[in-house]
């Protein structure tokens, strides 16, 4: 029997993108200098999360010609933002037949209580999350990717660290808990019981989970593979950086190696600026979009 | 019999745990000199233009042939498939050329297409494989010495030449062994 977008062949392509880096582009240009620096997937975007956070506004999903313009040049798989909660948008981003979804709180949200219902896609979805509660919630609710949400578009990697942190030291502590108390552990973290048991038993998560949010140095990736990141999001490091294809190659690198210090050497040496960045610690609470979603 | 798993993108740990189940002592490789005293190598699942240009960058693609040449069994899956061909119809990107066929990339279609399927594959018997297809390639053609062992709707899926087998699908991902054991019979001679 044939059977497509069961949850194995969701959450798989997310499994062979591991050790790699996930780049945001904006144009075809951009999606060929990434798939020529090696990164495994690329997100088709309007406008980076920088330029989002600069110009403010609403931000939506992106204009389909511009997706499928991506679509189109690069032979990598393809990602794209919906608003959080806007299942409509998702719809929309299913018909263009883009790769994976990513339900984003870089986005403006659609909905300030419900995510989408990721099950009734066949289209798989990667959702940011800031601790082991609210990964399983994604989840529960179908997400076959997670990734740490970091503080998006300012190079500033220190919330990334926050979260993968939490993400993986809520694991170890589940995996040490007594079974009888592990419904008090979901109860505390608003997690669905069954993920909750599963990740105590297994002492991992049942879904892959990249590092996203901030990271703007091949020495940022290579902290969040060493933190436990299956992989990372790079989204306005490369290209508001000082020279794209150079850093993009070099993050590559040093996410593959990321355990080598001789090599993430060679590779950090001569790749121009990075992008200038914004400290996370100086944005209002308003200005904060790893506090969207729940 | 001692089985590297290179570990530059992809599904690594799946494989290692795989082949470790099947009875080999496995090693993840991320240097071109571990290449050295193994019986076989294994390319798992990943992103196959990503891997080409690791392997190329850090030395991996001549060290890879030489030792090819003597003996080195290598067992591609997926992406690893692709870098086995000897060529690639879509594509000019990096490959091995280790195996006698042309290969197509994405040949069944983009992501919302991946699908799982049971295969039938005579060479390990009953019952059928649960084979999860994910952006999979196929191969368009094969050349005299490659051994076609299983195809899925008339698409040739899993192909074997002399010590080297090229699956189109991820085995890995199951907790069916039985493909990881057919490459270990192959490199002590028993397949």
């Amino acid at each position: 029997m044939v059977e497509k977008a069961t949850f194995t062949v969701k959450k798989g392509l997310a499994e062979m993108l591991k050790g790699g880096v996930i780049m945001d582009v904006t144009t075809p240009e951009q999606a060929k200098i990434a798939e020529d620096a090696g990164a495994v997937a690329v997100m088709a975007l309007e406008r980076v999360p920088a330029d989002i956070r600069a110009q403010g506004g609403v931000a939506r999903m992106s204009d389909p010609a511009i997706i499928e313009a991506i679509m189109e040049a690069v032979t990598i798989p393809v990602m794209a933002k919906c608003r959080i909660g806007h299942f409509v948008e998702a719809q929309i981003l299913e018909a263009l037949g883009v790769d994976y979804i990513d339900e984003s709180e870089v986005l403006t949200p659609a909905d300030e209580e419900h995510h989408i219902d990721k099950h009734q896609f066949k289209v798989p979805f990667v959702c940011g999350c800031r601790n082991l509660g609210e990964a399983l919630r994604r989840i529960g609710e179908g997400a076959a990717m997670i990734r740490t949400k970091g503080e998006a578009g300012t190079g500033d990697v220190v919330e990334a660290v926050r979260h993968m942190r939490r993400v993986m030291s809520e694991i170890r502590r589940l995996t040490s808990t007594r079974e009888d108390e592990l419904m008090a552990a979901a109860k505390e973290m608003q997690a669905p019981y069954e993920l909750v048991v599963q990740v105590a038993k297994e002492g991992k998560l049942p879904v892959v989970n990249f590092a996203a949010g901030g990271i703007a140095t091949p020495a940022d990736a290579a902290l969040m593979m060493q933190l436990g990141a299956d992989g990372i999001f790079v989204g306005s490091g490369i290209f508001k950086s000082d020279n794209p294809a150079a850093r993009a190659r070099a993050i590559v690198d040093a996410t593959a190696h990321y355990n080598d210090p001789d090599i993430l050497a060679k590779v950090s040496r001569g790749i121009g600026e990075p992008m200038r960045g914004l400290a996370a610690a100086s944005l209002k609470e308003e200005e904060r979009l790893q506090v969207r979603g729940w | 019999m001692k089985v590297g798993v290179l570990a530059l993108q992809g599904d690594v740990a799946e494989h290692v745990s795989m082949t470790r189940a099947a009875g080999a002592e496995v090693v993840e490789v991320r240097y071109s000199n571990q290449i050295e005293g193994l019986d076989g190598l294994i390319i798992p699942g990943g992103e196959s233009t990503t891997v080409g240009k690791l392997m190329e960058r850090f030395g991996f693609v001549d060290e890879i042939r030489k030792h090819a040449a003597r003996g080195l069994g290598v067992f591609g899956t997926c992406t690893g498939l692709i870098l086995l061909s000897r060529e690639i119809s879509n594509s000019g990107q990096v490959r091995l050329g280790l195996m006698d066929f042309v290969v197509k990339r994405n040949a069944f279609g983009r992501q919302v297409d991946s699908f799982e399927a049971d295969i039938e594959i005579p060479a390990i018997g009953d019952p059928p494989m649960r084979a999860v297809f994910i952006r999979a390639p196929y191969i368009l053609s094969v050349g005299q010495g490659v051994e076609v062992l299983a195809r899925f709707e008339d698409k040739i899926v899993l192909a074997r030449q002399g010590r080297h087998l090229a699956c189109a699908f991820h085995p890995e991902v199951t907790s069916d062994t039985r493909l990881h054991r057919y490459f270990l019979h192959m490199l002590s001679g028993k397949a």
